[in-house]
């Protein structure tokens, strides 16, 4: 094992360990349950901990291969945040600029893809700064759906980290969060990307706690 | 000490009767269903976890002094961690609630760890209650204001200042009783404790009449008289871990088993209306931390304050 594998396996099971002690995250495994299948974990994202606690909350094994897709603009941004997303952290940084991008992202994912490792990846494009639960999907995630049907798309809510460590907090606060992990998203034949998107984010929103009272309770 | 080789042996006995009992019903119950019923797979996660807590507290008990401060430093910090996210909080109260984690409970740990009474009873009361709201008044949000100061203060006060008032105990200068106070803890923790299952197992044998339905269907009139009956007995026989004469130590425990009554009642309350069943899920078969400590957390300020009244100089 090389020099750079070993300070990442080392820098994820600091990070695990931290994530555990400071949210004591419990994974809630309601729609799936954890296996060796090549996956990609879409999630809601308020915080910069998001990834964290999810990959947290996997099986050390698939912990091991899953990679998070994060925005270069903002990784790229000094050289140590560079560093840190690249050789520590190992995510898949795509350009989320329109207009200017030099890489498809939809290839850079694809590639990761194809090396075999899980993605976990925040289809509302950015931290959700509003009151709203959830935003609007963007199309990356049915664009993945299409390329690679054979990987499952599992919806991951994740609890409480906005409160634990929200936009611009530098400590986190030690709250409880949890994980859900809901049933996997499987694109209908003939299924068209504007349906796709909104039954996966709905798909997503069902798992969040205020969604789950009212369906328990009619 | 032989006070505390007797009193582990004492519990080492207790815990292997329990865990024995267990087994033999569990082992009974396989030989006609396939299925354990819940309540026996519930008793025996409970009785796991007890000899995970009472192993906990042996080796904090081991340190002496300053293993008993950092055991309850912790127990606040899981206590407080669990009030919390069941509370209402806006992006404007993070410094608050960082400073309730990283600045309050060392601070108030640290005042019993130097023993300085005089500022340790009232850190929590008088300067915690108004820096907070004064500090989330400049944070500028009054949404919701009343009810978030009042939620943090609330958590504070039970997760914080009631739960240090149990190594408080040990600053506490009782004539003919000098370096005993881990004692003394022992034998609060062992009555509430202690009462907390003998009300669970009065209610479950005789339990009909409920003291609040709308709150819990499991505390009875039947659990609760004969929960504080044998746990004066119990308190009663451990006299030799106290100051106090057998009378007191039965009246003491009897008073302890009360004021743990009503911890379980307030916590169930708040319980209700957030709409949770446990706390937590720290520990196995009882929910989480706050599930075991509600009535430590009543008992214990109460016990402190009646003990350094009438017994210290």
């Amino acid at each position: 094992m090389n020099v750079k594998a070993l300070m990442r396996r080392t820098c994820a099971m600091l990070l695990a360990g931290l994530a555990r002690g400071v949210t004591g995250v419990r994974p809630i495994w309601q729609g799936s349950s954890p296996s060796d299948r090549q996956r990609i974990y879409f999630a809601n994202h308020c915080s910069h901990g998001d990834f964290i606690l999810l990959s947290s909350s996997l099986p050390p094994r698939e912990r091991e291969r899953t990679r998070a897709v994060a925005g270069a603009d903002y990784w790229k941004r000094n050289k140590l945040r560079h560093i840190l997303a690249k050789d520590l952290l190992n995510t898949v940084l795509v350009d989320r600029n329109w207009i200017e991008r030099s890489d498809d992202p939809m290839v850079i994912m694809l590639d990761a893809l194809a090396d075999g490792s899980s993605l976990i990846v925040f289809p509302e494009g950015t931290r959700n700064m509003t009151e709203e639960p959830l935003l609007r999907f963007r199309s990356g995630l049915y664009n993945l759906a299409v390329a690679r049907p054979d990987v499952e798309l599992i919806p991951c809510w994740i609890e409480n980290m906005s409160r634990v460590l929200p936009k611009g907090a530098f400590l986190p606060v030690p709250l409880l969060c949890r994980v859900v992990f809901g049933t996997p998203v499987v694109l209908e034949p003939d299924e068209d990307r504007k349906d796709f998107l909104s039954r996966a984010r709905q798909s997503l929103l069902d798992l969040s706690p205020e969604q789950q009272k009212v369906l328990n309770h009619g | 000490m032989a006070e505390t080789v007797w009193l582990f042996l004492g519990l080492l006995g207790v815990l292997t009767l329990a865990s024995a009992i267990a087994t033999m019903l569990t082992w009974k119950s396989r030989r006609t269903t396939d299925v354990l019923p819940s309540t026996l797979v519930n008793l025996n996660s409970r009785i796991k976890a007890w000899w995970i807590m009472i192993g906990g507290i042996s080796v904090a008990f081991l340190f002496g002094k300053q293993g008993v401060i950092l055991l309850f430093a912790f127990v606040s910090f899981a206590s407080l961690r669990e009030y919390v996210t069941l509370t209402h909080t806006r992006r404007g109260d993070h410094r608050i609630l960082i400073g309730m984690f990283l600045i309050i409970i060392p601070i108030q740990y640290y005042l019993l760890w130097i023993e300085w009474y005089g500022l340790y009873s009232i850190f929590v009361p008088v300067y915690c209650f108004l820096a907070m709201p004064a500090l989330t008044a400049i944070s500028g949000d009054t949404e919701r204001f009343l009810e978030r100061v009042s939620e943090q203060q609330w958590g504070i006060m039970l997760s914080v200042y009631c739960i240090s008032h149990v190594p408080a105990l040990l600053t506490l200068p009782i004539p003919g009783f000098e370096g005993k106070g881990l004692l003394l803890i022992a034998f609060l923790i062992a009555t509430v404790q202690g009462s907390d299952v003998l009300q669970y197992v009065f209610g479950k044998l005789f339990g009909k009449r409920k003291v609040a339905p709308k709150i819990s269907p499991s505390k009875t009139w039947e659990g609760l008289i004969g929960g504080i009956i044998s746990a004066s007995l119990l308190g009663a026989s451990l006299v030799w871990l106290t100051p106090f004469t057998v009378v007191e130590a039965g009246l003491m425990a009897g008073l302890a088993c009360v004021m743990g009554f009503f911890g379980g009642l307030v916590a169930s309350a708040i319980k209700r209306d957030r709409g949770v069943k446990d706390w937590g899920h720290m520990i196995e078969g009882h929910g989480g931390m706050l599930d075991r400590a509600d009535s430590l957390i009543f008992a214990a300020p109460v016990f402190f304050h009646i003990v350094r009244y009438f017994w210290t100089i």
